[in-house]
Formats: C-alpha cells, structure tokens, sequence
C-alpha cells in the first residue's frame, strides 16, 4: 500500500515535471513564432511594396511603349528617314482567303 | 531634510510629546488617549498629568474596526482591479491599441482605360502629396527657407502660411508630386512633414481624347466623359489593414488578420475606340477647320456592323492633364463639351435620305419614279423651297444625287405626316441613342400631330428639326447595314445586333443612291476614297440663332466605306466655316474633304480590303461614277486576286 502511494508519489511528480517542461517549452514556441510572424510579416510587407512598385513600373513602361509606338511618329519615320510611300492601285494585289 | 524627517515635520505635537515622556512616568499600556494627549501637546509646553483611563478599552472593538477598515482597503483595491480588468478592460485595451496599433490604408488604384488594341488611354499612377503639420514645423522655422527651396515655393509666403495655421495640424504643402521627387525632400529631415500617396490619373492622348474620356477630378473621381459614366466600374475601393508599430512607426506586426480589408482594385475598361483612327480623325478635323477658318466641330466614326464607334472628336478641346491656363474660363466648358453627343446640328440635306426612305416604303416612290423640280423653286402654302440650281425633272437617286430641297420637299409633301416621323423616329431622330455617354441629347424632333404642311416640308429636307452628329452616324450605319439600327456604344464588344427598321432592299436601294453622290460631278466628288466605293450624303445648313437662322453655316457630311460591303461610318459636322460664296462652307466642300481623308487612313489601319482596286489609276481623282458597277459588285477575274500588279517593279 505504501509502495503504492510512493509510486503515485512519483509519477505524480513526473507528470508535473512534464507540464512544466511542456509549459516552458510553448513559451519558448511563443516567443519563437511571434518573432517569426513578426520577421515575415515584415517580408511580406516588404514584397508587397516591392509588387506594387513594379505594377506602377509596369505602368509607366506601358504607357511609354504607346508613346513611341505612336502612329504618326512611326508613319513620319517611315516616310522621311525610310523613304516608303503607301502603295497606289496600280502596285496593290488583293488577295482574297 | 531626510525621507523619515520629512515624514515627521507634519507631526511636530507628536515628536513634542516623544520627547516629554521619559520625564514622566509611563501610563498604564492601554491608558494613553490620544486625544487629550494631542489636545495637550498643540497647546504647548508640558502635558498636564495624563489621568489613568477608567474603565478597560474594548480591544475587540478596536481590532474589528482597524479590520474593517483593511477589509473596506482590500474590497477597494479588488473593486479596483475587477474595473480595470474586467469592467473597463475595452476601454484601456482600445486606449493602449491607440498607442500603437495603426489603420494603414492599402490603396486601389483607379482602372486603367485602354483603346480596342490595348493601347493605355488613361492610367493611373502613383503621386506623391507633401502635407506638413503646421504646429511642429512651426516650432523649426529656422528650416522653412530649406523647404522652400526644395518644393519651389516663396520661403516668405511658405513661412507666413505656417505661421497663420500654428494651431492646426495639417496643411497641403505640395499635391501630386512625382514620387522621386517627394522622396528627396522628406530625405531633408524636416520636422512636422511628410508625403501621402495619392493617384493622379494621367491621358496620354491628351486632348485627342478628351472628349470621350472626360477627367477625374483632384481626389480620382469620375467628373466627365466616360470617366463619370463608368466611375463606379473604374473606381478601386482602398483596403485597410491594422498593425502594430514600433518606436519608429515602422509596421511590425499584423495587430488582427480579421479586422483586415482587402483592397478592391478598379476594373480595367477597353473601350471601343481605336486610338489610331482617332488620332487620324482629329488631325482631319482640325485640318479642315483651319483650312476653312471654321469655328468648331466634330467627326464621329462607328463600326457600321455592330454599333462600336472607333473614334470621336471634337473641336475646340482641352488638355486634361492640366488646368487649361490657356483657355479662358469663361469658354472653358464649350471647350470641355463633348458636342458630338450633346450638341444638336440642323442636318440640311443629310436629311434627304431618310425622306426617301420613307417614299420608297410608302411604295409610291420607286428609285427612278420622276419628280419636276423646275424651275429649281417650289412655292407651297407660304413658304417658297429654294434650289441651288435649276436641275429640272430628277429621278429620286437624282435628288440625292444633286440633293434637291425642291425634290424632296414635293416627295416628302407625297407622304403623311404619321409616315415621315415614323420614319425619322424609326432612325433614332428624336431620341438619346443609347450609347451611355453622360449628357447626351436626344436632339428635336417634334411629334407628327404638331407637324404643319410647310414643316413638313422643310424636315423632308432636314431643317426644323436637329440631331446630334452621332445620330447622324446611327442613322447612316443603319442604311449601310441593310437597314438594321445598332445602339451606339463605346465598350469594345458592347455592340447589339440591332433591329430591323426598313426592308434590306429599300436599304440597298437608298445606299446605291448615295453612291451617286461621291462622283466628280456631283455634290460631294472631294469625299473620294481611292480603291474604295464610298457612299454618303452632304449636308449644309444655316444656325439657328435667337429663332432666326443667321449667315453661319454647319457643313456635313455622313458616309460610309466601302460601298459594297460596308464596314465604317462617318459622320463629319463642321460648323462656322467662313467664305463669301456658299460654295465655300457647303458640305461637300468643307466636311467631305475630311470624310476622304479619315476613312483613307481607317481603311488602311483595319486592313478593309479595297474594292475599288481597278477603277483608281495613280493620283486620279477617284471612282469614276458612271463605272459604278450594279450591285453587288461585278466578281474579279480571278477570284483570288482582284487587280492586277500593273508596275514592272518587282
């Protein structure tokens, strides 16, 4: 009976041991992960900056692609630095498909 | 003065009485009171004999009040601590969040607006404003000249602005900077300023586009044009998302993923447009308005099968990247008016094929049915109907051809009333075309029932009523697609199928007439397109002004390309042009010019194939009419290739 209640004794201490192990080592965990979130959220922020930065870009890429592509500068460039002349009937085939 | 002593100079009686006891013998524990003794001491020098108490003091009472008096302690203090924990906890949490949770706002760019192609033509992009907190920066104005300098301001001006608003913690410093430039002068470390990111919205095409795009106003909002119609499509709704920052307001963690709102970016549009043709369409216009010293116009061109319009353009126009400084503010809104959809024009003789639309489906006119028009006058009731010539006894293709007001005005007489206006309202006369564009006018066109003979009379010929030029264009799209209305609409693939309003063959048979028109002895030969046929109707009509008509003229002309299987419509409306002879501001002088020169260069961007090829040689003036062949065009030799290469080069 004794020996019953010592072993209880025991085990009971175990278990204790175990919850405390258990209770620092979330804490630990809680320490870990919060300046994990905090390091990617970071990250995130970063990259989303990064994105948003690079849509403008974009943006602003595009809109110059239009500006060069402008009809009337391609259509002066190829008529007075290339020379070409829009072709009359007389040189003009119609294929039909 | 030490902390014990400090304490202790509150109760200088009581240090009296400490230092008289040793000379007395000390009372009876218990027997001391502290009343008469402090009564005692406050009356100065030595104590009388303190009396023995009488009677024993109630220990019990006195331990049960200093309990109680530990008890009401204690219950404060958990009272206490139950308010701030529990009861108040909102309140201090929501005041401890304040100090360091933070809303940050995620913006929503506005949607981009592009041409059919996907060319941009409007675009948001990211602008910087720079704001300053007046009461900080007032308290560094030793710095003020250096922010002046950097934003380009009057330092003396700048520093008077701040000094006025030191009570108020936020003044607009510079809007809609270029980011770059906003960063270099947050770079200087200026107390009290900072930048905030803005979107400006930004037009390319500048006032080519103008008109139809309409602008946004300060804060990104729709306030013209296809802008304010689509605002709500266009328009992002900005996010937001709460963090906790640090010491240096930096963001460094997410305070509540929950409370988050996701920002809604606006929805690109692609608009029916073609940036190209408009582009062409504008050069056109304004070359002919200066060519003829007009006044102002516009140029509509709408895919005929399907309702899109490809380019719309009016004159005068403004910048709307800018506030206009050049434009007096007074003229400013005639400049911003979109007048080929709010503006209503007297037609003239573009008119005359609706007219005979109606007289061939009445079924008493056949196109070569006769009719007298000498000698070039009519006088009928009280009104007499002038022609700008005698052409003597015409078919009905010869009224359009050499566009009789007599002709048509007896035609028209033919008809009822009821029939003419239905006819007209069939067209679109007299209503808002659908399109969606804001402000748009249905034009004027009265109800049969108000119609007298002399009215009658002048709408078979296109006065006493008016249409906006995209009306016109409606209309003629209609006659070009075999008779089917289509529903304007600025949207890439917002066209309709349309509706039936007259019968395929009296639609063929009114555009074989307009064909007569484009022909070197008729009234348009200037509309030519080289390798197409082209068919449309020139109009010239007075102003009216203040109920009478005065001697300013609208010029136009409505046609389309190519004849034998049409696919672009253009509606051409000038007005203003001066000249001493009515030869020189009419249609066929002013707008068909104009008509040519869109639709050669609209042709070639949507690769239309010609059909037309064999009856234009180099450098000629166009078709010649009397070839025209009988519809549908005579097939090609070959059924691959229709004209031949005739040049020897390679």
């Amino acid at each position: 009976m004794a020996t019953l209640r010592g072993t209880a004794r025991v085990i009971g201490y175990c278990i204790l041991l175990a919850l405390l192990a258990g209770v620092i080592g979330c804490a630990f965990g809680v320490v870990y992960t919060r300046q994990e979130s905090r390091r990617l959220f970071t990250e995130y922020n970063e990259l989303t900056k990064e994105r948003d930065h690079l849509n403008y870009e974009f943006g602003r890429l595009e809109l110059e692609r239009a500006t060069k592509a402008e009809i009337n500068g391609i259509e002066k460039a190829a008529r007075e630095s290339l020379g070409m002349i829009s072709p009359n009937s007389a040189n003009t085939v119609v294929i039909r498909r | 003065m030490t902390r014990r002593e400090l304490f202790q100079f509150d109760l200088p009686g009581l240090r009296a009485q400490r230092d008289a006891q040793p000379a007395k013998a000390a009372p009876a524990r218990g027997a001391r009171r502290w009343f008469p003794i402090q009564l005692n001491a406050f009356a100065g020098g030595d104590a009388p004999k303190v009396k023995p108490r009488q009677g024993t003091v109630n220990l019990k009472r006195r331990l049960a009040v200093v309990l109680m008096i530990l008890a009401l302690a204690a219950t404060a203090l958990i009272v206490r601590a139950i308010d701030l924990q529990w009861v108040s906890k909102d309140f201090y949490l929501d005041q401890g969040d304040q100090r360091y949770v933070r809303d940050l706002k995620i913006d929503a760019p506005r949607g981009t607006i592009f041409d059919r192609n996907g060319n941009p033509l409007a675009v948001s992009t990211p602008v910087a404003t720079i704001w300053a907190d007046p009461s900080t920066l007032v308290q560094h104005a030793e710095r003020i000249p250096e922010l002046a300098r950097a934003l380009n301001l009057d330092a003396n001006a700048l520093s008077q602005k701040i000094t006025q608003k030191a009570d108020k913690q936020f003044v607009y410093l510079a809007r809609h900077l270029n980011p770059d430039a906003a960063d270099a002068i947050l770079k200087l470390g200026i107390p009290g300023v900072d930048k905030q990111p803005e979107f400006r919205r930004f037009y390319p095409n500048g006032e080519v586009t103008a008109h139809i795009l309409g602008k946004t106003n300060v804060d990104d909002v729709g306030s013209e044009g296809l802008e304010l119609a689509f605002n709500e499509y266009l328009a992002g709704k900005p996010g937001s998302k709460s963090v906790i920052r640090d010491l240096h307001n930096r963001a460094i963690e997410s305070y509540d993923v929950d409370l988050d709102v996701p920002p809604k970016p606006g929805r690109d549009l692609t608009l029916s447009i073609d940036k190209n043709i408009q582009y062409l369409a504008y050069r056109e216009l304004m070359a002919a308005i200066k060519d003829h010293k007009a006044a102002y116009g516009s140029i509509v061109v709408m895919d005929v099968t399907n309702g899109e319009i490809l380019a719309m353009v009016n004159q005068p126009s403004f910048n709307p990247n800018s506030q206009n400084p050049n434009i007096p503010a007074k003229d400013l809104l005639d400049h911003m008016r979109n007048r080929a959809a709010t503006d209503v024009v007297e037609p003239g003789s573009v008119a005359k094929a609706i007219t005979i639309s109606a007289a061939l489906e009445s079924g008493k006119w056949k196109p070569d049915s006769r009719v007298d028009t000498n000698p070039g006058t009519w006088q009928h009731y009280d009104h007499v109907v002038h022609d700008h010539r005698n052409v003597g006894v015409l078919t009905v293709t010869g009224v359009i051809t050499h566009s009789s007001n007599v002709g048509a005005a007896k035609i028209g007489a033919s008809l009822s009333r009821d029939q003419m206006w239905d006819m007209f309202h069939r067209f679109g006369f007299g209503e808002t075309t659908g399109s969606g564009f804001t402000g748009e006018s249905p034009g004027n066109l009265r109800i049969a029932k108000l119609w007298g003979p002399v009215e009658q009379d002048t709408i078979s010929y296109g006065y006493g009523f008016s249409v906006t030029p995209l009306q016109l264009a409606r209309a003629y799209a209609a006659i070009a697609d075999g008779g089917v209305l289509h529903t304007p609409t600025f949207v890439k693939g917002g066209g309709d199928e349309g509706k039936r309003i007259i019968d395929k063959k009296i639609a063929d048979e009114v555009l074989a007439m307009l064909r007569t028109v484009i022909a070197p002895d008729s009234t348009a030969p200037k509309a030519a397109v080289p390798n197409y046929f082209a068919a449309g109707k020139t109009g010239t009509s007075h102003i009216a002004h203040n109920g009478g008509y005065r001697n300013v003229y609208n010029s136009v002309f409505v046609g389309f390309v190519p004849a034998t299987n049409p696919r672009l419509v253009a509606a051409i409306v000038i007005s203003g042009a001066t000249g001493t002879d009515i030869v020189q501001y009419m249609g066929g002088t002013v707008a068909a010019p104009a008509f040519s020169g869109v639709m050669q260069g609209a042709l070639r961007l949507l690769d239309v194939p010609p059909d037309n090829v064999k009856n234009w040689y180099a450098g000629g003036p166009g078709p010649d009419p009397l070839a025209l062949p009988k519809l549908p065009p005579e097939p090609a030799v070959d059924p691959n290739v229709v004209g031949e290469i005739e040049s020897a080069d390679p």
